[in-house]
């Protein structure tokens, strides 16, 4: 392995490792909050992709609007997926609100299979995102730079909506008492949405670069980054936003470097992503970063 | 009296209609395709392909055909489940299906068990057929398929070095790279790079740097369209130009699509071209397709599944009947049928013996190449 290889090998890496942090980051602000796993998540991704994709097609906006949409109505997706399906079962034991969002999953993934079809449409990649930049015998797409820059970006625009905020104060205060919270006079319910908007419009964000990086999209897609995106999460500590973002750099990292040194192995780094949620559940279920919750 | 009168009447009334529904006026006819997942693309044009085949000949043995179909979704224990279901619930005389090796493998042992015949349009694996009398298939097998790539990397591309990239968890990919791997080898090629990936995977760019540093003369990689559209795009992005040569499962509009002018170049082995047609039966499936479908041209799938219905409906005629047994002997004695793929016979193998083409993808189309004859 040469040190150019190496290098390659990096700049793929860093580059899936932050679409993998983005999308773990809604993951883990819901369960931050309402200590429920959304494993609808990775199908909002999915939508999220539909509706850029359908307002470049149709609307004929250019692409830094319907992308700028597309999060938009993706954040207002996640919201009615709220009101409409996971509040009516806050009050209700943890495992309803579960097989709640598996089933907000599946309805989201038939819907879009019957309503855009089966068959993978391509998505459009604009030409700043296409150069390719030739250095040495390293070859990469702008868009492999673009990807962890607007990760950051968010990341730290994320950080100070919920550290400088008072609506970030009222989601931290939830995450460690709800009761209390309702009790001061909070509007709880409001609160909760908003962190669903948020937690949205991030997948949307992530489903987006996912798209523009591999640029094909079908119902199913989401699954696979929803499920990655949830061992980084677990990786970095459920709960912790700032870990959640190094589990999916960490994450992106080990799966390349996998198939980096051990190609024979290359059909086994999804079995390995997992076997990395096992190893941590069994060793350190708290994760990088996470506090030991007392629940 | 009068209450109970017309109870009866109605009773009696309602069994009779039940009784009407026994009389069979359809031949029934399963179409176990994947109409969603990874391979929707080969089950949505077959069936588009079928509906054309249905107008052209409507019935068989005095009776109309009518094809049921039902949803593998590109999933083995899905095709299983669809395969049982179009036996046990719609009671299909027999099945054209499924497009893929791994489904077809699945779904095949029960198809064999209930002795319905089916016909696979586009399995290529030669474990599809092997030991089975219940399963047939119009296309070619892989061992061909792996052989005439071979060639074509050696003699025609010149390449005296080449990459792998194997989906390991599809039976087609892992059969047609290993028949590909011997002959290049048998000709005096060096396989220089082996790597491996699994169905619905998106990135390669750790298994096409790995590529990259061993310098490959041609990328061999057999696969269905997504992936190839996929992996053909980081290769080039990555900088690595080397020709990349497919299977027959790249001929889907999709690979086009979404590869862009990325997959310019890429030539695979497949089943057939529009362009090459020669035979009656092409010229009038064709003719009947451009007026119908925005694609403008039928590929490989539609004009497959077409000949597996047709064949079908042939060995049904010779037999007279429409008990498996006596479809699956007729099939298996199927000599010279003009399909639209070309002229084709089945054996007691139930593999068919006809040409294979070379596509090349040139201008955002499937260009004809040449023909490869048995």
């Amino acid at each position: 392995m040469t040190f150019q290889l190496f290098l390659q090998q990096l700049i793929n890496a860093v580059s899936l490792g932050s679409l993998y942090g983005l999308v773990a980051i809604g993951y883990t602000m819901v369960y931050g909050i309402l200590r429920l796993i959304n494993f609808a998540h990775g199908d909002v991704l999915m939508v999220g992709c539909y509706f850029a994709f359908y307002a470049t097609l149709i609307f004929s906006l250019p692409w830094y609007l319907s992308f700028f949409i597309a999060v938009f109505l993706t954040a207002v997706l996640g919201i009615a997926i709220d009101r409409g399906a996971y509040l009516p079962v806050r009050k209700a034991p943890r495992i309803s609100a579960l097989i709640t969002a598996i089933g907000v999953s599946f309805l989201l993934e038939n819907l879009a299979l019957v309503i855009f079809g089966g068959r993978p449409k391509a998505f459009y990649r604009p030409p700043l995102f296409s150069r390719v930049v030739a250095w040495g015998d390293l070859h990469f797409l702008t868009l492999s730079l673009w990807i962890p820059f607007i990760t950051l970006v968010l990341i730290l625009l994320l950080l100070l909506i919920i550290y400088r905020t008072r609506a970030g104060m009222a989601m931290r205060a939830i995450s460690r008492d709800m009761e209390t919270v309702r009790l001061m006079g909070a509007d709880v319910n409001r609160i909760i949405s908003m962190t669903f908007a948020l937690g949205s419009a991030l997948a949307a964000a992530g489903g987006i670069l996912w798209a523009l990086k591999f640029p094909q999209i079908d119902p199913y897609m989401g699954i696979i980054p929803g499920l990655k995106a949830f061992v980084a999460a677990v990786l970095g500590g459920i709960g912790n936003v700032i870990g959640a973002a190094l589990g999916g750099f960490l994450l992106g990292l080990l799966e390349i470097m996998l198939v980096a040194f051990m190609p024979s192995l290359g059909g086994y780094k999804d079995a390995f992503a997992f076997l990395i949620l096992i190893g941590i559940l069994l060793f350190r279920p708290a994760g990088m970063m996470g506090e030991k919750l007392p629940d | 009296m009068k209450k109970g009168f017309i109870g009866a009447t109605i009773l009696v009334s309602s069994l009779l209609m039940s009784g009407l529904s026994f009389a069979a006026e359809t031949a029934k006819i399963g179409g176990w395709l994947p109409m969603t997942g990874a391979v929707a693309a080969y089950g949505q044009d077959a069936w588009a392909g079928i509906q054309i085949a249905m107008e052209m000949k409507a019935s068989v043995l005095g009776e109309k055909v009518e094809v049921v179909v039902a949803d593998t979704k590109s999933d083995k224990i899905e095709a299983a489940n669809a395969m049982s279901r179009l036996i046990e619930k719609e009671r299909v005389i027999a099945a054209i299906g499924e497009m893929i090796s791994g489904d077809t493998l699945a779904g095949g042992p029960i198809a064999e068990k209930a002795k319905i015949p089916v016909v696979s349009p586009t399995a290529t694996n030669p474990l599809v057929t092997q030991g089975k009398k219940y399963i047939f298939r119009v296309c070619f097998i892989d061992p061909v398929q792996g052989d005439v790539a071979a060639k074509y990397a050696f003699q025609t591309l010149k390449a005296k070095k080449a990459a792998l990239i194997v989906d390991r968890s599809q039976d087609y990919c892992v059969g047609l790279a290993k028949f590909f791997k011997d002959a290049f080898g048998k000709l005096g090629g060096k396989i220089v790079a082996e790597t491996f990936c699994v169905t619905e995977d998106k990135d390669f760019s750790a298994q096409l740097a790995t590529m990259k540093s061993s310098h490959p003369d041609v990328i061999y990689a057999p696969n269905y369209y997504s992936p190839v559209a996929l992996f053909t795009k980081q290769a080039r992005e990555l900088g690595i130009n080397a020709p990349v040569l497919s299977g027959d499962g790249a001929q889907a509009n999709e690979l086009i699509q979404i590869g862009g002018k990325e997959v310019e170049g890429v030539a695979f082995t497949g089943h057939f071209n529009a362009k090459a047609a020669t035979t009656k039966l092409a010229k009038d499936f064709i003719a009947r397709f451009e007026k119908k479908s925005r694609d403008k041209e039928p590929n490989a799938f539609h004009a497959l599944a077409a000949d597996a219905y047709f064949v079908l409906l042939d060995a049904i005629t010779r037999a007279k009947s429409t008990k498996g047994e006596a479809i699956r002997t007729a099939l298996a004695n199927t000599r010279d049928f003009e399909a639209i793929s070309g002229k084709l016979s089945i054996g007691e193998d139930g593999n068919a013996v006809k040409p294979m083409v070379i596509n090349v993808v040139k201008g955002g189309r499937f260009e004809y190449l040449t023909t490869i004859n048995p």
